[in-house]
């Protein structure tokens, strides 16, 4: 691979290009579904090609191609250079690039099964296991389950000396009880809903899941919802299950600190950021007890979002977000950083597959668990009135990320500290700095989980990104709650 | 890109590595290219080729697909047995039909498909970086003069898809595409415009850009309304973006499984009686290819019929499923050519929706001049379902929100967040305009019309 790299750098070189890197990608995939107890979808997919960005004259020019043969990959760059500079003819500056030594180096997830070597009828054995435990339940009309498997072999190098070449894995898994009756479709997922939970890890995630033995209950929930009383309208204190809070974090955070959105490269699709730069260092985006970081560094977890290098060569490293509630960092890019006063990149620089330029990304976007020592159950006992919700319905916010509405699958009122009655279509909705601000305990370490959201859109043309989030349940004081069905 | 002839070359040699009963292969080649504008500079612009093969086996009612873009043999045999060990370990699947022949792909469709008119255009396909950065420049001198921000892109693509399967069928569809979108942005205000086509000639990037521009200086120093139900006059993206959401729920297989808002509905008067719905590959107006993921050929359909579903669509599956089933049906239950590559668990969709034109279309100047208080839509964003059976969906407004008052547009307004019910919205459309090709970013394209919508429901207001 590193030949085939050569060739598009050299020629890149050769035809004037200041900067060049070329990244090859080879992609697997397995996916499998089950559905009402007969098999949804088996399949298995795999793509490899060569991305090529170069800057000329100034400005930036990417070409990519699955045909690694000399001729193409020569032609690909050339077309690169091309593209660059054609966009120098609407420039006002030359693109800067912050300074980062380039590395040799070799990565991988660290995983302890992979998957790819576990069999399909195991892994079809266990679905139809769950699907059996879910239609078990009188009352479940509909029963999906999913697990997927991906590989990614990336080998990259840059016209700098940068030489890398990194072995990602990721599992996921999960499945969803619908029940429909009257003029309710109800539904319960688990481990988490559209798609379930997915790490960078191996099979010994499925083992870990224990998905057959929470399929009763979902399925009984995904049922008890239609007796359930309608999430009252009204003002409320919330407690968050760590899921839900960890898309919460997704789009009230991790989307608007992308410093490409702040700077209006994302304004005709994804939108922009309340977070201008005058904010940096100065907003009080949340509570003192808010700590928000973007670790893309195994010593994190497992997350989605975790990596040895992002897709410009530069270490996967560890950026304060939100300290003590004061807004202390966004997600940067080489090209980025300088805007900002940074020296360096913060290494979020991600790309799916080989024929999509790299752009700021998420990695891993968590909130730090509470120090003192609090479970969920303490949390709820601690609250004299309020609502407990479960597992994200449904979700979207404003394209500056100030006003959003979150629908839950599941809810139940807090009466004195205790759960009280189950409640059905539970949301909430807020601004996102007056919400995080309103947060006033959250719970520790034991609670916290590194959940994956594996389908994060973005870009024109638009890509997905596997992103993670570590959250513990939280609480937050005075939040609208049941405005989704306000007026309906 | 890959022709026919290279096609049905592969198509052989996977033939001769497979041991299946049975093979289908879908194709798919192109190229696409995109500049990406932002801050009234380009600041990305990229390009790529690709073509692949995704290959379904089959054994006795046990089927698997795998897919590749490697096209050497090695590579062919190794996406063969992939998709060959996949369909293996499966249990036999009772209602997995044999797949269609040509013989049967025809008498299917007989008179309800109809070719769509030739959507390749050689000179969307032969748009360059320079020509790309021409277009931009046109754009940015827009922004320039109006000193407002621009962002967008200008992008084209040639693609081709095939089927072939060891029953003889095949089919191919060559497409071209190009489009336009536009954002301008002022101090705390802005505008937007979409557009795409088969054939360049005929977006306008002037227009759009100067549409766009409009819509930022007009709306500047916005208002803050108090949320509720207002007459909503929604321009066509935003009527596309909301009411896509719906069309997942309009298959067979939705009703089989007991997802769709049409379970229990079928056959009553669900929406006004001006509402009528076509699925319609062979409109002037749409775009894609004119057969399905197993090479059946898309028909058109009438979905709805003066507010009352009349027909669901069916891949060929789902018929003979929905045939022994009790469940409730509507029209023939017969192959429509709108199913899915299978396996998979969805079934069908229609994809090529026409809103029909009124019979007295209003401009949306003639739906303004009508309006004593309402609110001006420009397009919807991050639409999310809210309640499955209800159709409750939420979204923002968003670039170019406007109060209308006494029949005229009076000020920009700051956002609203909508939590509305599709079945409510288009209960109560009191006008709509001449449906015109759309596109959005939430739902796929459709020939939609404006709408003026009488109680939409505005629940929260946003900073902006």
């Amino acid at each position: 691979m590193n030949e085939i790299l050569g060739w598009a750098l050299n020629l890149a070189a050769q035809r004037g290009a200041s900067y060049a890197d070329a990244r090859i990608v080879d992609d697997r995939s397995r996916s499998l579904a089950t559905k009402n107890g007969k098999l949804g979808h088996a399949s298995d997919a795999e793509s490899q090609g060569v991305g090529i960005r170069v800057i000329a004259d100034g400005a930036w020019g990417f070409a990519a191609s699955k045909d690694l043969s000399r001729a193409v990959v020569e032609d690909t760059a050339a077309r690169a250079l091309a593209i660059a500079r054609a966009s120098a003819r609407v420039k006002k500056e030359d693109v800067r690039l912050a300074p980062e030594k380039p590395v040799t180096a070799e990565w991988t997830t660290p995983y302890r099964i992979d998957p790819f070597t576990t069999s399909i009828e195991q892994n079809l054995d266990l679905l139809l296991r769950i699907d059996a435990e879910l239609r078990s339940v009188s009352g479940v009309t509909l029963a999906e389950t999913s697990m997927n498997f991906k590989r990614e072999d990336s080998w990259f190098a840059s016209s700098e000396g940068a030489n890398i070449h990194q072995t990602k894995i990721s599992t996921g898994a999960g499945y969803t009880a619908y029940a429909f009756a009257g003029t309710e479709i109800m539904k319960r997922s688990y481990p988490n809903s559209f798609g379930g939970q997915w790490q960078n890890k191996g099979y010994e995630l499925i083992e870990e899941l224990k998905l057959v033995e929470n399929a009763r209950r979902v399925a009984e929930e995904a049922v008890a919802l239609h007796k359930a009383a309608q999430c009252p309208e009204g003002v409320s204190t919330i407690i968050l299950d760590s899921s839900q809070l960890g898309l919460q974090i997704h789009e009230s955070i991790g989307h608007p600190i992308e410093l490409d959105r702040v700077l209006g490269m994302e304004a005709n699709f994804a939108g922009t950021s309340f977070l201008t730069l005058d904010k940096l260092g100065r907003l009080r985006y949340g509570s003192e007890l808010v700590n928000v970081v973007a670790d893309a560094r195994q010593e994190h977890g497992p997350g989605l979002g975790t990596f040895g290098f992002d897709d410009e060569g530069v270490p996967a490293q560890c950026t304060p977000i939100i300290t003590h509630g004061l807004f202390t960092g966004y997600l940067s890019s080489r090209e980025t950083a300088h805007i900002i006063g940074a020296n360096r990149s913060g290494g979020t620089l991600r790309a799916e597959c080989w024929n999509r330029l790299p752009m700021i990304r998420m990695t891993n976007i968590s909130i730090l668990p509470g120090e003192k020592p609090l479970t969920l159950e303490q949390l709820i006992a601690d609250t004299d009135d309020g609502i407990y919700m479960e597992t994200n319905k449904s979700w979207s916010i404003d394209d500056k990320r100030y006003n959003f509405q979150f629908g839950c699958e599941i809810g139940w009122e807090i009466e004195k500290g205790k759960r009280g009655r189950m409640l059905k279509n539970p949301s909430y909705s807020g601004i996102t700095t007056e919400f995080w601000n309103s947060m006033d305990a959250i719970c520790s370490r034991d609670q916290w989980t590194l959940w994956g959201t594996p389908n994060c859109g973005k870009g024109q043309p638009q890509q997905v990104m596997g992103t993670g989030h570590g959250a513990s349940p939280a609480r937050f004081r005075g939040i609208k709650v049941g405005s989704a069905y306000r007026g309906n | 890109m890959l022709s026919k002839e290279e096609a049905a070359d592969i198509f052989e040699r996977i033939k001769k590595h497979s041991s299946a009963d049975e093979v289908e292969v879908l194709f798919y080649s192109g190229q696409s290219a995109l500049t990406r504008f932002a801050n009234n500079v380009i600041h990305q612009n990229v390009a790529e080729a690709n073509d692949g093969v995704s290959l379904r086996t089959s054994f006795g009612g046990r089927t698997a697909r795998a897919s590749t873009n490697k096209l050497d043999d090695d590579s062919l045999k190794r996406v063969v047995r992939a998709s060959e060990d996949l369909a293996k370990v499966q249990h036999p699947d009772p209602d997995l039909l044999p797949m269609p022949d040509p013989h049967e792909r025809d008498r299917v469709s007989h008179d309800a498909f109809s070719a769509p008119p030739s959507r390749y255009f050689a000179e969307t396909a032969a748009i360059t970086p320079g020509l790309r950065a021409e277009g931009v420049g046109k754009i940015v001198a827009v922004a320039d003069r109006h000193k407002l921000t621009t962002a967008g892109i200008f992008s084209n693509s040639e693609v081709v898809e095939g089927i072939f399967n060891s029953h003889g069928l095949s089919d191919w569809h060559t497409q071209t595409s190009a489009e336009i979108s536009i954002t301008m942005l002022a101090r705390d205000s802005s505008g937007w415009q979409k557009s795409n086509s088969p054939d360049v000639r005929n977006l306008d990037p002037l227009a759009l850009a100067e549409t766009a521009a409009r819509k930022a200086i007009d709306s500047a120093a916005p208002r803050e309304m108090t949320p509720g139900k207002y007459t909503a006059i929604l321009e066509p993206a935003a009527v596309l973006d909301i009411v896509g959401f719906m069309f997942w729920d309009f298959g067979g297989q939705a009703i089989l499984d007991e997802r769709s808002f049409l379970n229990n509905r079928i056959g009553t008067q669900l929406f006004g009686e001006n509402v009528n719905i076509v699925d319609d590959v062979a409109h002037p107006l749409q775009s894609g290819a004119p057969f399905d993921g197993e090479g059946i050929r898309r028909q058109r359909v009438s979905l709805v019929e003066n507010g009352i579903v009349k027909r669901v669509v069916y891949a060929r599956g789902t018929a003979e499923r929905m045939k022994k089933s009790a469940a409730p049906k509507v029209g023939p239950i017969a192959p429509t050519g709108h199913g899915f590559p299978l396996p998979n668990e969805m079934g069908e969709m229609p994809s090529n929706i026409v809103l029909s034109a009124p019979s007295q279309p209003q401009t949306l100047e003639q739906m303004i001049s009508s309006t004593d208080r309402g609110i001006l839509v420009t397009r919807l964003w991050y639409i999310r379902e809210v309640d499955p059976y209800e159709k409750i969906l939420t979204g923002m407004t968003r670039d170019g929100t406007f109060l209308i008052e006494n029949g005229k547009v009076r000020a920009g307004v700051r956002n609203f967040r909508f939590n509305e019910s599709l079945i409510h919205m288009l209960s109560n459309v009191e006008a709509m305009g001449a449906p015109v090709r759309a596109s959005g970013e939430e739902s796929f394209d459709m020939v939609v019309p404006a709408m003026k919508v009488r109680d939409f429901n505005f629940t929260e207001v946003t900073k902006f």
